[in-house]
């Protein structure tokens, strides 16, 4: 009795499987949207309705005596963040250095990714792949911590120059040093997608450049860089938005006058409890990122990626 | 097409307002009025802390729950704001005792989140120094929210070969004979710090309490940590820090706590601290009940415990502070030789009452009127200073 009855189960549960892949193998539609559903959902529900939140809840404020968050539309947040000249210098100091590290990457991750691309032989671009990509597997904290003891009064650095008979360098602490340890940490995200753009173009290019009559110079200016901007531009969306979204480096190498959005969003959440404002400051590099990815997709970048 | 956006706008409308309803659950706050127990019942067999990390130690739990059948749930707390968090999580049930610090009692208080303790059931209670009886960081109108634990002293931290003759004023870190090599923590409470100073020498201003300050005296605070912030190595995050800035030469003086100090002579590097003729400011934790614990008996079964001198001992030598219970000095020095002395507890009460204990600023004065400044204020202000 049992017996049959789990018997007619499995028939009925082979049936319905059958009809429902029958189904969706004659509407490839309905496929689609049974695979790309559950994606989507979380998408929409944990990404694209937090970032929601977060706009929405700029517009509120913070009650002082409690603590609570109060639902009241206010332009409170953003009107502090305007007339504020604290607040307009962090701005300003995030998104410069951040444009700063990326034309420093872009200078150093140039060269390095032409020589990998078009001149090192097979063995010793597989070896200079390593040897760029070994450091990321080692902690993001732990590299920064190591930059801050080569830069310390008594460290690595000052050492060297006092051995050398030179002056110390009293950059420990300040905000050289982070320029210094965002365009080290960042450099392989420009590194790689430069040396894909190289490694695109067709060799025939060059020696048709030369055949015409170019030198160096000349196909460089007029070969190679039109035809790699896209991949400088993929690089620089690694290396300006992971500047500017960061907050522990500051932390842990700046000095007095280095914050950044990121840690004026991070004591307000932590410190002060004041998520509204918070929120509000936080709309300011989304903003910028999104004005930058359009651009960068007008100038071909996504093709690199 | 116009579908699935329709069907987009209609999730993202579904999930914003779940958490809409979820964020809007008002709490009423006012301080909650006492409702003592006659005595001590019986354990109900389970207690929820929330605790710093260090503060709930297999050490002294263990033998608790052995004693009194308390099984202890410990859930760690990163900072002052998480714990007031999660003591309003979930209506404020979840948990039964938070070890609150300075910066988070009043708000613990003034938001109804606690209630007051009967410090008669707790006999150690009668042994503690008396300005951690009734602190007004854990004391309101009479009634105690909870009772005091472990306090440490915020020092003059100084490197001995370097910062010649001894500091005998906080002007060693305001004034710009160490130009670039000072370090003060980074954190809003540090305003105090400079009303403190400012309330001795510029006594036109009007400072009482470093907790207190009306609009102007805190522009006053800022304009002097503002002039301060060129003489700054670095504002220290984490105690770590402030260590690695002495050792590595970068700052010679600076704002630390006795656990630096100690921490940085057992690595034989040359620094002493001092509480300059100003007075210094302090922190201090509390262990506050929820006002709606479900194990309340165990609750004040910890609170007794955690007043004894052993526990106040073992838990004052593994932090590095010092305990509230002053008999808690011999069992000190049983654990190791000379500590009692090494954190302070056995100083005279002179030096107790030059140090004033940390406690959230609030826009309410002491005298009642509303014209002081809250912590949103000081932390904006900081955050001037810091730049």
């Amino acid at each position: 009795m049992q017996r049959t009855a789990s018997a007619a189960d499995f028939n009925a549960a082979q049936r319905f499987f059958r009809r429902a892949s029958s189904l969706l193998w004659r509407r490839p539609r309905v496929a689609a949207t049974v695979l790309l559903a559950p994606p989507m959902l979380w998408f929409v529900l944990i990404y694209l309705a937090a970032l929601g939140i977060l706009f929405l809840s700029a517009f509120w404020t913070v009650d002082d005596f409690t603590g609570e968050i109060v639902h009241q539309w206010t332009l409170i947040n953003f009107e502090t963040l305007a007339t504020s000249e604290t607040y307009r210098a962090i701005a300003g100091r995030t998104l410069g250095i951040a444009a700063l590290v990326t034309l420093t990457d872009i200078v150093l991750a140039f060269p390095c990714a032409y020589f990998m691309a078009r001149i090192a032989g097979p063995r010793l671009r597989a070896t200079l792949f390593v040897v760029m990509l070994l450091p990321i597997w080692l902690s993001y904290v732990a590299r920064v911590y190591a930059w801050r003891l080569i830069l310390a009064h008594d460290g690595v650095l000052n050492w060297t120059l006092h051995q050398l008979g030179l002056p110390a360098a009293d950059i420990g602490y300040t905000n050289t040093a982070m320029w210094l340890v965002f365009s080290y940490i960042w450099l392989p995200f420009m590194i790689t997608p430069i040396y894909a753009a190289i490694e695109r173009v067709p060799g025939s290019l060059f020696e048709a450049s030369a055949d015409l009559g170019a030198k160096g110079l000349r196909t460089f200016v007029k070969v190679t860089l039109p035809l790699v901007v896209p991949g400088i531009i993929a690089g620089s969306i690694f290396t300006f938005s992971l500047t500017m979204g960061d907050y522990i480096t500051p932390i842990l190498i700046g000095g007095p006058g280095s914050s950044f959005i990121g840690n004026v969003v991070y004591s307000n959440v932590g410190i002060a409890n004041d998520i509204p404002f918070a929120a509000a400051f936080a709309t300011i590099p989304a903003v910028v990122m999104v004005a930058y990815l359009f651009a960068a997709r007008r100038l071909g970048a996504f093709e690199m990626m | 097409m116009k579908a699935t956006r329709s069907q987009i706008t209609s999730a993202v409308a579904g999930g914003m307002a779940a958490v809409l309803l979820t964020l809007g659950v008002a709490a009423s706050a006012a301080p909650v009025k006492a409702n003592y127990p006659d005595k001590i019942g019986k354990g109900e067999g389970q207690l929820n802390l929330v605790a710093w990390e260090g503060y709930a130690q297999d050490e002294w739990v263990k033998p608790f729950e052995k004693q009194t059948g308390c099984m202890v749930h410990r859930k760690y707390a990163g900072s002052s704001d998480e714990m007031v968090a999660l003591m309003r999580q979930g209506g404020g049930g979840e948990y039964d005792l938070v070890s609150a610090s300075g910066d988070a009692s009043l708000r613990l208080i003034y938001g109804g989140d606690v209630q007051p303790v009967d410090v008669k059931l707790i006999p150690a209670w009668q042994d503690f120094l008396p300005q951690l009886k009734s602190p007004p960081n854990n004391t309101v109108n009479g009634l105690h929210y909870g009772v005091s634990y472990e306090w440490g002293p915020n020092v003059l931290l100084y490197n001995t070969n370097k910062v010649t003759p001894k500091p005998t004023s906080w002007d060693a870190i305001y004034s710009d004979a160490y130009k670039g090599q000072v370090t003060v923590p980074d954190n809003p409470i540090q305003i105090a710090d400079a009303a403190l100073y400012l309330k001795a020498h510029k006594p036109e201003l009007g400072i009482k309490d470093p907790y207190e300050l009306t609009r102007k005296q805190l522009a006053a605070a800022v304009d002097l940590l503002q002039k301060q912030r060129p003489l700054i190595k670095k504002y220290w995050a984490q105690a770590s820090d402030e260590i690695e800035l002495f050792k590595n030469g970068d700052a010679v003086v600076g704002a630390a706590w006795p656990y630096m100090t100690n921490a940085l002579q057992k690595d034989g590097v040359s620094v002493a601290d001092t509480i300059p003729a100003e007075g210094a400011t302090g922190w201090s934790d509390t262990w506050m009940l929820s006002a709606h614990a479900k194990h309340p008996n165990c609750a004040y079964k910890w609170m007794q415990y955690v007043s004894t001198p052993k526990v106040q001992a073992e838990q004052a030598i593994y932090f590095g502070e010092t305990p509230a219970n002053k008999e808690a000095c011999s069992a000190m020095d049983k654990i190791e030789k000379g500590a009692c002395h090494k954190f302070h507890l056995d100083a005279p009460s002179s030096y107790f009452d030059q140090i004033y204990f940390w406690k959230t600023p609030r826009t309410q004065c002491a005298d009642g009127q509303r014209n002081c400044t809250s912590y949103r204020d000081w932390q904006r202000a900081w955050q001037r200073v810091k730049g």
